[in-house]
């Protein structure tokens, strides 16, 4: 098992009292809620991390592996929907058919025709007469599904499993994207390689809002069902109203008033049921957190991390020692995409709803990488750190900017036009926070945070 | 006769128009690309948002123009704003090679860390726009906004089709025309130009020569400047101003640059159009131009449309990965100025 450094525990202790920093002046509801994203972001950030710091394989996709776990949110946990799939569940079982032997049509004249004028002019024939005739199939049934019930269905619905299902499908569905991206993109450089995979994540988002038959697009899909209770739930229950009346015994004990008493249990029992859901989502991320984190770190200190560290620092000589670089790329391409789906699905679960618009790559990819430089990448901590540290100060650079405009502005009238001008761009602040700190770190601390541990064996 | 001139009209007037002014606007956006590409030899992200600062700071010289009654009469007041705001992006481009640019280049830094600095001059330049000018759309276009309606056209030719030119288009056409020619004849003519191209092929080979880096660097990113300010106004004046388009602009922009060939100025210019014309063509539908072309008893019953308008952006990139799979280096083998 792994050590920390002294470093590493100042790390660990300054992320923990954060929250409770936050939880004493703002309330424990607005700290967990924090807390809650920045789980999801340090699962991103590891991801991120895994494939550019373990390997240097840059990933900008990150948007469109999040969208991909999103999708398989929605598709393992929303109920199915009959009707649709009575409209036009054959038409597209068709066109599927029909597209996987157009496949298996240009494999074979792939394999048997060897001139190569004929083969390429077969092949664009077969290609097009064939996307002509699956168009016709497919279109028809997307229309019929999208005509059934438009306003709260319009699209094929799901499994109607339980929702955490999904954690694990969303992975397997970025990583099915991944795979065909690095079997495209990877022998490429990698600045072109990052703007290659920025731009199929937006392919894939475009997909995903336009196709809505399969994720009903940008009308977003509403009410995902929960892993934990409902408030509403919560609150009827006997031993949850047990437990907040032993937890705050001493308080209720000083109220004599009957109704009074009653009134302030109420109270005390709403604003518990939404902390108690919270947490309970925050206990469930920290497992899979965890998990990933055990299981990074144990294959990074593997043979197989060594390998990949070998890779990262010296392609060539990697290649001469008879490691497959291509193919371990692509692993850990995969790998990092994975992860990055994981996290995708549990956003979706955290939200409980599905919108395609609003992934957006500011804040889906580059805010992710920046958590992944400011954290040290090839440090599964320093992701983590990074992960958390950049959530915590994008949500809390409105009140600090706030906080600095007001002081800054205090010698100015109330209604003075550059303070109100000010006042209102507080918002925008945090983009500019976020170029300081990248800037910054790079500047200063190219390694990160939390840098990467140079291991001799 | 009178059909096929009809049609004739309805792509002139739905796909080349607009795709030449579309097509010059991501050409000058990719050439800007190109030049970093060639010289500083990384690929700016923030390409878009220094396209954005110029245009914003046009938009706002505009204003002040128009609350003084200054202005060019049918021409856009923009124009007359526009060089001032291309020496305040110059001025932004110096600023960001002095504080943070040169210290990587200094220190050798490779390409992808210098990727990610421009990640972060992309957010405060972002978010330096957006403090100052806020994220609403805005039109600032102003002057004779047609130099044909498809009115008169159909009076003055009698068809049944209109054609409607934009002054906007044409202003975009001309100054796309006249900066192109000035910079190919810059970069092949003078002396300065001469040593960019040499310092772009061979740096060393260049610096033993005697040529000066952090001349040739300065020189670029002024062309840069005026580039970047140029075609984010144009932009803005053909559609309207809005800051969050740039970020999604520099995708495109980034996929012309590097189907022309990266590194290569001409074949920037060649992506910016092939992009543009390629988004326009294989979202329209062409129902219209075979209603005209063919025989009633053949009219199309659908729209006749490749792929609905929702994918326009996604077809920028799918020819970039299609470029990327067949011809890596792109269309003009790229690389050197």
């Amino acid at each position: 098992m792994m050590k920390f450094e002294r470093y590493e525990w100042v790390a660990i202790t300054i992320m923990i009292s954060l929250f409770f920093f936050v939880g004493f002046i703002q309330g424990w509801s607005v700290s967990l809620v924090i807390l809650n994203m920045c789980i999801i972001s340090a699962i991103m950030t590891m991801g991120v991390n895994i494939s550019w710091g373990y390997a240097g394989v840059i990933n900008f996709g990150v948007m469109g592996f999040l969208a991909m776990g999103g999708l398989a949110a929605v598709l393992v946990s929303y109920p199915p929907i009959t009707e649709s799939w009575q409209a036009g569940g054959r038409g597209l079982g068709i066109s599927f058919a029909l597209l996987v032997v157009l496949v298996i049509a240009v494999m074979y004249i792939n394999k048997t025709i060897i001139q190569k004028r004929n083969r390429y002019i077969l092949n664009s024939l077969i290609i097009f007469f064939g996307i002509l005739i699956i168009r016709h199939f497919y279109l028809n049934a997307t229309h019929n599904i999208e005509d059934v019930n438009p306003a709260i269905a319009g699209f094929l619905g799901g499994l109607g499993l339980p929702i955490i299902f999904s954690w694990i499908v969303g992975g397997f569905f970025a990583a099915g994207v991944a795979f065909v991206i690095g079997k495209v993109a990877l022998g490429l450089r990698s600045d072109y390689l990052a703007i290659v995979t920025l731009g199929i994540s937006e392919i894939v988002v475009s997909v995903l809002k336009h196709e809505e038959w399969l994720s009903r697009g940008v009308k977003n899909v509403i009410g995902l069902k929960r892993p934990v209770p409902y408030e509403i739930n919560l609150q009827n229950t006997d031993w949850f109203i047990e437990l907040v009346t032993y937890l705050n015994a001493s308080k209720l004990n000083n109220i004599i008033d009957v109704s009074e008493r009653q009134q302030v249990l109420n109270n005390l029992i709403i604003d518990a049921s939404g902390i108690f859901v919270k947490l309970s989502y925050a206990i469930l991320f920290l497992i899979v957190m965890f998990i990933i984190f055990y299981f990074a770190n144990k294959a990074q200190l593997s043979p197989w991390g060594r390998m990949m560290r070998a890779i990262r620092d010296n392609e060539t000589a990697a290649n001469a020692m008879g490691k497959d670089v291509v193919k371990q790329h692509l692993i850990i391409f995969v790998i990092g995409a994975a992860i990055v789906g994981v996290a995708g699905a549990m956003l979706v679960t955290l939200d409980g709803l599905f919108t395609p618009s609003g992934y957006r790559p500011l804040r889906f990819t580059f805010i992710i990488w920046i958590m992944v430089i400011v954290g040290g990448s090839g440090n599964n901590l320093g992701a983590i750190f990074g992960g958390f540290v950049i959530w915590f100060s994008w949500i809390e650079a409105a009140p600090l900017t706030t906080f600095i405009i007001n002081h800054l502005t205090i010698g100015l009238e109330p209604d003075n036009a550059l303070k109100l001008h000010l006042l209102d761009s507080v918002p925008y602040f945090r983009y500019l926070l976020m170029g300081l700190i990248l800037l910054l770190i790079l500047r200063y601390r190219p390694k990160g945070i939390i840098p990467e541990k140079v291991r001799h064996s | 006769m009178i059909d096929f001139l009809n049609s004739i009209i309805v792509l002139l007037n739905f796909i080349i128009i607009p795709g030449i002014s579309y097509g010059s606007q991501l050409a000058l956006g990719a050439l800007g690309v190109t030049f970093v590409y060639a010289i500083l030899r990384f690929a700016n992200f923030a390409h878009g948002e220094i396209m954005s600062f110029g245009a914003m700071i046009t938009i706002l010289l505009t204003w002040l123009f128009q609350s003084q009654n200054i202005g060019l009469g049918i021409l856009p007041t923009a124009l007359l704003a526009l060089p001032i705001g291309i020496i305040a992006t110059i001025i932004l481009c110096i600023i960001s090679d002095k504080f943070v640019f040169q210290y990587y280049r200094y220190q050798k830094s490779v390409p992808v860390v210098l990727a990610m600095v421009s990640i972060g001059v992309m957010f405060v330049i972002n978010a330096i726009i957006r403090i100052i000018i806020g994220t609403e759309t805005i039109k600032f276009s102003d002057g004779q906004k047609f130099i044909m309606k498809a009115k008169q056209f159909k009076v003055m030719t009698g068809l049944n089709e209109g054609l409607a030119i934009k002054s906007s288009q044409v202003i975009t056409i001309l100054i796309t025309v006249l900066l192109l020619t000035f910079t190919f004849w810059f970069l092949q003519k003078t002396k300065t130009g001469k040593s960019m191209r040499a310092f772009s092929d061979n740096e060393d080979l260049a610096l033993l020569s005697g040529i000066n880096p952090d001349r040739v660097v300065f020189t670029t990113w002024i062309i840069v400047g005026v580039l970047a300010c140029v075609a984010g106004t144009l932009y803005g004046l053909d559609k309207s101003y809005k800051p969050i388009i740039y970020l999604n602009l520099v995708l495109p922009i980034f996929a012309s640059a590097i189907v022309g060939g990266i590194g290569s100025p001409f074949g920037a210019v060649v992506g910016g159009y092939v992009i543009a014309f390629s988004e326009i063509m294989v979202t329209y539908a062409y129902k219209k131009f075979f209603v005209y072309l063919l025989p009633s008893s053949m009219e199309p019953t659908g729209l006749v449309q490749l792929l609905s308008t929702d994918y326009k952006f996604a077809v920028s990139f799918s020819i970039l990965v299609i470029v990327l799979l067949i011809r890596p280096s792109g269309i003009f083998k790229g690389r050197v100025l």
